[in-house]
């Protein structure tokens, strides 16, 4: 059977130790082999700091608090009325949407790594990235949820998705109560981050 | 890691915290501009993070993982040298050079994304509804400590199809350059109570994306 693991010592080791000199090392040494660009960098950059973020994700919750059709729409195949939005690519191949609602609350993680919806949420926020909550929230999901200011009632399932694969998850927030009347714009400032991963809720007006 | 217990609370922060150093957007961006050379696929760069010695998986931040898999991949894959990684002079140019992604296509490739879903001859074995049971052991049966997406927490455990998620590339396989393998993947329910002991909630459940032969019938 192939062996996997070689124990002899980890490239890695031969960089810097400080993680800031190693990455410089790292952006030196392929910009001189001629393998990467330095302004691709800067555009890789910019996209995830100021073009892709969690106000996308709230456009499309918006969306399905308004428009029973879209959200129907959305329910049944979340790619394709995601990606009609322009909402696709890097981490968002695969997407599906799953909806709060009285009965039922759901929370997103990655135990073995680290997968989220970047094309819809941006990059994931150190918590989502921590040994704390890929090690708490499949198994204290209701723990973790305090720890946010979270109280669900007792009557209300929980369901952890871990996304294993590549499909990436979306949660649909509870609209909350009193945004009647309310325009898209109006109801994308409700919808926070946190809410879209299932660790918080919408805000109220 | 699922279900570990002791690592204290979760921290919640402000959504406009996007990078909590300034070498973490460098070290995001020379990872994905490398990544588009071509020489490796999601599944290995996932396995070269998980096959950082455990005492530096567990002391590394996210991106000094990011940093430490691509460091070995790109001496593993001959791109890079040792010699080149601990500070020698570059070699000269590689010839992979003639694949570094310019500026003017970063949009376009990050647009694109890497979709994992391949059309497949393995007919579903299972339907929403059925009950199945995941591997016994959390291992890769190919290779030996290899690559695979079912974690340690849900091994041996009953559950209930809930999706069909069509046919994807198989990681146990395209980890290790055994090809795609695509095969059915489903998103299983398993209650609370089928994982822990303890469980915090009677209703509560985790699902788990599934590939067809991480499961069987019962």
């Amino acid at each position: 059977m192939p062996h996997d693991h070689s124990d002899h010592d980890h490239a890695h080791s031969l960089l810097p130790p400080d993680p800031a000199l190693r990455i410089k090392a790292l952006e030196t040494l392929l910009t001189q082999k001629g393998l990467i660009d330095p302004a691709a960098l800067d555009v890789i950059i910019d996209t995830y700091e100021n073009k892709i973020g969690p106000r996308n994700g709230a456009q499309v919750v918006a969306r399905a608090w308004l428009d029973p059709e879209f959200k129907a729409a959305l329910l049944n195949d979340a790619t394709s009325v995601v990606a009609e939005m322009g909402f696709y690519g890097r981490q968002g191949e695969h997407m599906v949407a799953v909806e709060n609602t009285d009965d039922l609350h759901n929370i997103v993680v990655c135990t073995l790594c680290s997968c989220y919806p970047w094309p819809l949420l941006g990059i994931p926020p150190g918590w989502y990235k921590s040994d704390a909550y890929r090690a708490r929230v499949v198994r204290e999901p209701r723990k973790v949820l305090a720890d946010f200011d979270v109280v669900l009632p007792d009557e209300t399932a929980v369901r952890v998705w871990d996304s294993t694969a590549e499909v990436r998850y979306l949660v649909i927030p509870q609209r909350p109560a009193g945004t009647d009347g309310l325009d898209e714009a109006a109801l994308m400032d409700l919808v926070t981050r946190d809410s879209m991963i299932g660790t918080g809720l919408a805000n109220t007006p | 890691m699922g279900g570990r217990f002791g690592d204290g609370p979760v921290v919640p922060e402000a959504e406009d915290v996007i990078f909590h150093a300034d070498w973490h957007p460098r070290a995001l961006a020379v990872t994905l501009a490398a990544g588009a050379l071509g020489k490796w696929n999601i599944d290995v760069s996932r396995h070269a993070r998980e096959c950082l010695a455990p005492m530096d998986y567990a002391r590394f931040s996210y991106y000094e993982k990011w940093m430490a898999g691509l460091s070995d991949m790109l001496v593993d894959k001959g791109v890079v040298t040792r010699d080149e990684l601990a500070g020698q002079p570059a070699a000269g140019p590689s010839d992979l050079a003639v694949k570094k992604l310019s500026a003017d296509h970063v949009p376009a490739v990050l647009a694109k994304g890497g979709p994992a879903d391949r059309p497949s001859d393995i007919t579903a074995n299972f339907a929403v509804g059925d009950v199945v049971v995941t591997r016994e052991v959390a291992e890769n049966i190919m290779v030996s400590g290899g690559h695979t997406r079912l974690p340690t927490y849900a091994a041996g455990a009953r559950g209930r199809v809930i999706r069909l998620h069509g046919t994807h590339v198989l990681p146990d396989s395209n980890a290790h350059g055994f090809g795609e393998a695509p095969e059915p993947l489903y998103a299983v329910a398993f209650p609370a109570s089928e994982l822990w002991a303890h469980p915090e909630h009677a209703k509560d459940e985790v699902v788990l994306d599934l590939w067809q032969s991480y499961l069987s019938a019962p």
